[in-house]
Parts: structure tokens; sequence; C-alpha cells
């Protein structure tokens, strides 16, 4: 008994570990996480299949937050329930918090700096272009069709003209899809 | 109480974003320049310094702002705040996985959800790039300050589109960014 227990932790300390080095070495978040889990849970450690990647993106999609910490949350639950799931999770958030908290003391002081105000005068213009990348990426990614465009100028056009609050506008979005996919089933069945 | 609002804002935060990453920038705006947490041209910056440093987005946004309003105790909240829902979620999530992934009503909302980001991101951009082009919130003409934005911003467009890595175009922007700024006394 105490046998398996202390098996048990010793994965759970791994996997907090693993997902801190996978935590650790993504930059830009999300997506770009992916390869790494699939080097470190799927190659090295054996712990998932590769076939469970793409189901594991699947849910991470669409259920909400952070791609990284969904991945992080799900392979965690399934190794080990939720001790695992929250190993996992915390090992993945600490690295950035780490890293952030630091940089934010020492920002503070640096951006009043000449340089330092030109440098991000330069990057201001950089992060726009990447947005408008995320941007044509997730327009890809969308399904097309006449719902799809009626949402998409829909959303856009409540939230920069009228305003409407971003929770009212994703909630909307979403029954307006959960009505008309049900109103087309209900019409090819017929 | 600032720590509660901090985690509740930011619980919000998390739990309405779907796709991750840029899909958040559209609620950030409006919970934390709303409560003055932070200006827009802030956000801007902090979007590049969260592309260079590791970890998600949302935690690394989460962290900073929790600690620039908070302190250590600050970050704490925010960042839980930010974690807890999706946390929740896919632990619900992974204990009824097939009848989630069958769903109808799930597969329904993800068909108007997906269209939805889309929108919002977009308008994300024009927010964006009104930070960028009209930084006093007035239309000042051509400036010098005005064309080498534009022109930066066309070549970090082309270089993203051929894939070249986030962190590398930013510190390109930055060094384009110091050059001109000392050449043309912006």
């Amino acid at each position: 008994m105490t046998a398996v227990k202390s098996e048990r932790l010793k994965t759970a300390g791994e996997l907090f570990l693993t997902f801190m080095k996978i935590g650790g070495f993504t930059f830009g978040g999300g997506y770009a996480m992916i390869p790494l889990i699939q080097k470190e849970a799927v190659e090295t450690k054996h712990w998932i299949t590769e076939e469970d990647i793409l189901e594991i993106t699947a849910i991470a999609e669409s259920t909400p937050g952070p791609v990284a910490i969904n991945s992080a949350t799900f392979i965690g639950y399934r190794l080990l329930g939720v001790p695992g799931a929250a190993a996992a999770t915390l090992g993945v958030v600490l690295p950035s918090f780490v890293v952030i908290l630091l940089i934010s003391f020492v920002l503070r002081r640096f951006w009043d700096l000449r340089p330092v105000r030109y440098a991000f005068f330069g990057i201001r213009a950089g992060v726009l272009a990447l947005i408008a990348k995320a941007l044509i990426t997730m327009y890809r990614k969308c399904p097309k069709g006449a719902v799809s465009y009626i949402v998409m100028f829909g959303a856009f056009a409540a939230a920069a003209f009228l305003k409407v609050p971003v929770v009212l506008i994703i909630i909307c979005c979403a029954v307006f899809g959960i009505v008309t996919s049900a109103l087309g089933r209900r019409r090819t069945e017929t | 109480m600032i720590f509660l609002r901090l985690f509740l804002s930011f619980f919000k935060i998390g739990l309405f974003t779907f796709g991750g990453g840029y899909a958040m920038i559209p609620l950030i705006q409006e919970e934390v320049l709303a409560r003055g947490w932070l200006d827009s041209g802030t956000l801007v910056d902090f979007i590049a310094v969260s592309e260079s440093t590791p970890g998600p987005f949302a935690v690394n946004i989460a962290t900073y702002v929790g600690s620039q309003t908070g302190g250590m105790i600050g970050a704490v909240c925010a960042t839980a705040g930010v974690v807890l829902p999706s946390f929740l979620i896919i632990l619900l999530v992974a204990t009824f996985y097939e009848r989630f992934r069958k769903n109808r009503i799930v597969e329904g909302a993800m068909t108007g959800l997906k269209p939805a980001v889309v929108g919002l991101i977009g308008k994300a951009l024009v927010t964006v790039a009104l930070t960028v082009f009209v930084p006093m919130g007035v239309f000042t003409g051509f400036t010098w300050t005005f064309a080498v934005s534009a022109v930066l911003c066309v070549i970090a467009f082309v270089m993203a589109m051929k894939k070249i890595h986030p962190i590398f175009i930013i510190l390109l922007c930055a060094a384009a960014g110091i050059a001109a700024g000392y050449l043309l006394d912006l």
C-alpha cells in the first residue's frame, strides 16, 4: 500500500518537473507548446500516444482558457487523477509566473530610459503585425459559410461600434451556434 | 478589496476566452483598461514582453497586472484566477470525456464561438492599430513616427507570414526602433 503511494508521489513529482520544463521552454504559449508536449510526454516518457495529442488539442480548443493550461490539466488527470492534474498545471504555470514577477520589478525602472522607449516604439509596430497574423490564422481555421460570416461581422460590430461587453458577445454567439446547427440538422433529417 | 477584484477579473477572463493567446486580448482590454490597471500602450508593450518570455500569454499578463497593482499577493491572486476556470472545466470534461466529445450542444456552440473569436480579434487589431498610429488619440498627420511604424509593421507582417519566430521579429523591431529613434531624433 505504501509502496503504491510512494510510486504515485514519484510520478506526480515527475509530472510537475516535466511540465515545468515544458512551461519554461515555450515562447509565445498555446500552440507553440504542442510540439514540446509531444516530445516530452509521447517520445520521452511514453505517458500518452500520438493520437492522444490530437484529442487533447481538440479538447483544449473547445474549452475556455489557455491551451497550455488545458493540455497540462488534461494529461495530468489522465495519468494520476486530480493530484496529477494539479501537479502538471502548477508545473506549467510556475516558470512564467516567476519570470514575469522578476521582470515586472525590473521593467518599471527601465521603461522610461530613452533607448527602451525607442525599442518599444519599434516593437509596438511588430506586435500589431503579430496580431494581424493571428487573426489570419484564426480565420483560416474557422468554418466558412453564411452563419460564420454573420457571426464574425456581428461580433466585430458589436464590440467595435456598439461597445457590447465581450462576455455577452461570446454567450450570444455560442447560443446562436447551438440554435443554427440544431436547425440545420433538422432540415437535413426531414 | 484589490486582491478579490484581481482574482474575479482574471477568473472572468479565463472563463470566457476560447482558443487562448491573442483571443484573450479583447476581454483583457475590456477588463484591465477599464479599471485603469494598465493603459493601452503598456498593454501592447506587454504583449511583446509576453512573446519573448516563456509560458502562456494569459498567465504572463495575469502575473504582470497582478504584481503591478497588488504586489506579490496580487500576482498570485490574478494568476490563480486565470488558471482556475480551465483547471476545473478540464477536470469535468476529462471525467465525462466520451459524452463531451460527441455532444451536439458543444459542437453547435463551437460553430458560433470560432467565428466570434475571429471577429473579436479583429476588434482588438483595430484598437492596437489606433494605439500604434494615433498614440495621442488625435491624428497629427504623416509624421516620421507614423512612417517608421507603418514600414516596420509591413516588414514584420511579411516576416510573420513566412513563419519567422516572433521573438526574432520583436528583437528586429526593437533594434529598428532604437536606430530610427536616434537617427530621426523622435
